[in-house]
C-alpha cells in the first residue's frame, strides 16, 4: 500500500456534489483527485475530493466563492 | 417513409446521440457507485447533462435536475411527492393522461380537483385560473404545449397568476422541451417535467425533473444512492432525494449528446423551422373540402404554436386514415385518442379521434408537401 501521507479531503452529500467540485477544480487547476470516502470520517461509499494539505489557498472559502455545497473538510492522513 | 409523428418520439436523432450511445455501452460504468475510471466518466457525464438541463430551464443549479425515464415518472413524483389530502390542485382539460391519471389517483386520496374548461378551439381562459383558485389550492399542473392540438400556453401569464395567488407551478414540458424557451426564473415555474425522447432529441428512457431550490419532493421510490448508505432513509439532498436506484446513464450519453446537438443548432432555428413547416402543412390541407382541422390557428398565434396539426377527414374513423396513410403512403402519422380524452371532449372528437401529424425540423418541404397530397386524395374517396 501507498505511504500515507497528510491530505486535506473534503466530504460531499450527494455525488453530484463532489463532481461539481472536481470540475471546479480542474478548470482552475486546482491540485486534487476524487477518492473513496475514508473511514475515519465516515462510513459508507460516498466520494470525497482530497488535495495536498499544504495548498496556498483556503479550500472552504473557496469553494464558498465558487457557491460549490459540501459536507466536511478536514486534514487526515490518508 | 415520412415521418410525421414526433409528438409521440423523434424518430430522426442527430447521428452523435446514438454514437454516444453505444459509445456509453461499452465503456461507462455505473455513476456514482465507484471511484475508477469507469465510474467517474459516467458519474462526470451525468453531472454535465445534469448542468446542460438547468441551463436550459434556468434552474438555480444542475443538482436541482434529477433524472427520471420519462415525463410521465417524473409527473407522478411532483404529484405524488408534492400534494396532501385536503389540498387543492388546478388543472385543464389540455392534459395528457400523464397528468390527469395521477391527479385522480391522489383525488381518490382526498385531493381536490378542478379542471379548466377548453373552448372549441382547444384554447383555456387564464382568468379561470383566478376564478378556481380556494383557500386550500396548493398548485396548478398543466402543460405547456397540448399533444393534440399543438396550442401553446402562456406560461409567463401561468406563472404571473400563481405568484400572485400564492401557489405552485408545476409544468409538463413534454411538447416542448428542447424547441421553446422555459425560463423557472423568469416564468416563475416550481417544476418543470420533461422527456428526454421527443424535442430534446435523445433516447426514450430518459428524463427527468427540475425543482426549484428550498422546494421538498418527498421521493416515490427509495433504494440505493452510492452516498450516505447507513441511513434509513433516502438523503435529502437533491438529486439523489429523488433518484433511488441506478440510473440510465447509456441513455442519458444520448442525451447529452443531444443537448449539445440543440445548442450548437439553436432551438430558435428547430422552433422556426418547426413552425415553417406546420405552417406549409396547414395552408396545405385547412382549405381540403371535407378537411377538418383541430386547434388555434389564429394569425396572433401561427408563431407560438408547436408543430402539430390534428385533422380529420369527413366522418372516417381517425384510425382508418392513419392506417390508409401508413399503408397506401408510407405516411407516419398518429390516431385515436393521444392519451388526451378531456382535449378530445372539448373539440368533440371522443369517436372519431384525428388524425394528428407532428413534424421534425429534419422534416423536408417535399415530405410536407406529399402528405398534403395524400390527404387531398383520400378527402376525395
Amino acid at each position: 500500500m501507498r505511504q500515507k501521507e497528510l491530505k486535506t479531503v473534503v466530504t460531499f452529500h450527494t455525488v453530484t456534489e463532489a463532481i461539481a467540485m472536481e470540475t471546479a477544480c480542474m478548470k482552475e487547476e486546482i491540485p486534487g483527485r476524487i477518492i473513496p470516502v475514508p473511514r475515519e470520517i465516515k462510513a459508507g461509499c460516498g466520494l470525497s475530493w482530497a488535495m495536498p494539505a499544504d495548498w496556498v489557498g483556503n479550500i472552504s472559502q473557496w469553494m464558498e466563492k465558487k457557491d460549490l455545497s459540501w459536507e466536511s473538510v478536514g486534514e487526515y492522513y490518508i | 417513409m415520412i415521418y410525421l409523428d414526433n409528438a409521440a418520439t423523434s424518430l430522426q436523432k442527430p447521428e452523435e446521440v446514438g454514437k454516444a450511445v453505444a459509445d456509453a455501452i461499452l465503456h461507462m460504468g455505473n455513476p456514482g457507485r465507484g471511484i475508477h475510471g469507469a465510474s467517474l466518466d459516467a458519474a462526470r457525464m451525468i453531472y454535465d447533462t445534469r448542468s446542460l438541463i438547468s441551463r436550459l430551464f434556468h434552474a438555480k443549479s444542475p443538482s436541482q435536475v434529477a433524472f427520471t425515464a420519462n415525463s410521465t415518472e417524473s409527473l407522478n413524483l411532483a404529484v405524488e411527492g408534492i400534494f396532501r389530502p385536503g389540498d387543492h390542485v388546478i388543472t385543464t382539460m389540455m392534459e395528457h393522461n400523464s397528468v390527469l391519471r395521477p391527479l385522480y389517483r391522489m383525488e381518490e386520496k382526498g385531493v381536490e380537483l378542478t379542471i379548466l374548461p377548453a373552448d372549441k378551439r382547444g384554447c383555456i381562459n387564464y382568468e379561470d385560473f383566478e376564478s378556481a383558485y380556494k383557500s386550500n389550492t396548493r398548485a396548478v399542473v398543466c402543460t405547456h404545449a397540448s399533444n393534440l392540438t399543438g396550442n401553446v400556453n402562456d406560461l409567463e401569464r401561468i406563472g404571473r397568476i400563481c405568484k400572485k395567488l400564492g401557489i405552485l407551478f408545476l409544468l409538463d414540458a413534454s411538447q416542448t422541451a428542447g424547441v421553446f424557451d422555459i425560463d423557472m426564473e423568469e416564468m416563475g415555474i416550481d417544476v418543470v417535467c420533461f422527456t428526454g425522447h421527443k424535442g430534446l432529441l435523445g433516447p426514450q428512457g430518459t428524463g427527468g425533473i427540475c425543482v426549484r431550490e428550498g422546494l421538498d419532493i418527498q421521493p416515490l421510490v427509495v433504494g440505493g444512492s452510492g452516498v450516505q448508505s447507513f441511513l434509513r432513509t433516502q438523503p435529502e439532498q437533491m438529486p439523489e432525494r429523488l433518484e433511488a436506484g441506478t440510473l440510465n446513464c447509456h441513455g442519458l450519453a444520448g442525451l447529452h449528446a443531444a443537448l449539445l446537438y440543440i445548442g450548437q443548432t439553436g432551438m430558435e432555428y428547430i422552433r422556426k423551422r418547426e413552425q415553417y413547416l406546420m405552417r406549409r402543412f396547414y395552408e396545405g390541407v385547412k382549405d381540403i373540402p371535407g378537411v377538418m382541422v383541430y386547434g388555434d390557428f389564429s394569425l396572433e398565434s401561427l408563431d407560438k404554436r408547436a408543430p402539430v396539426v390534428a385533422l380529420n377527414i369527413g366522418d372516417y374513423d381517425s384510425g382508418e386514415v392513419a392506417d390508409e396513410l401508413a399503408v397506401s403512403y408510407e405516411i407516419y402519422a398518429r390516431a385515436g385518442a393521444h392519451c388526451a380524452p378531456l382535449m378530445h371532449q372539448a373539440l368533440g372528437t371522443e369517436k372519431q379521434g384525428a388524425v394528428r401529424f407532428s413534424l421534425s425540423h429534419f422534416n423536408t418541404e417535399e415530405e410536407i408537401d406529399q402528405a398534403v397530397k395524400a390527404v387531398r386524395e383520400l378527402s376525395r374517396h
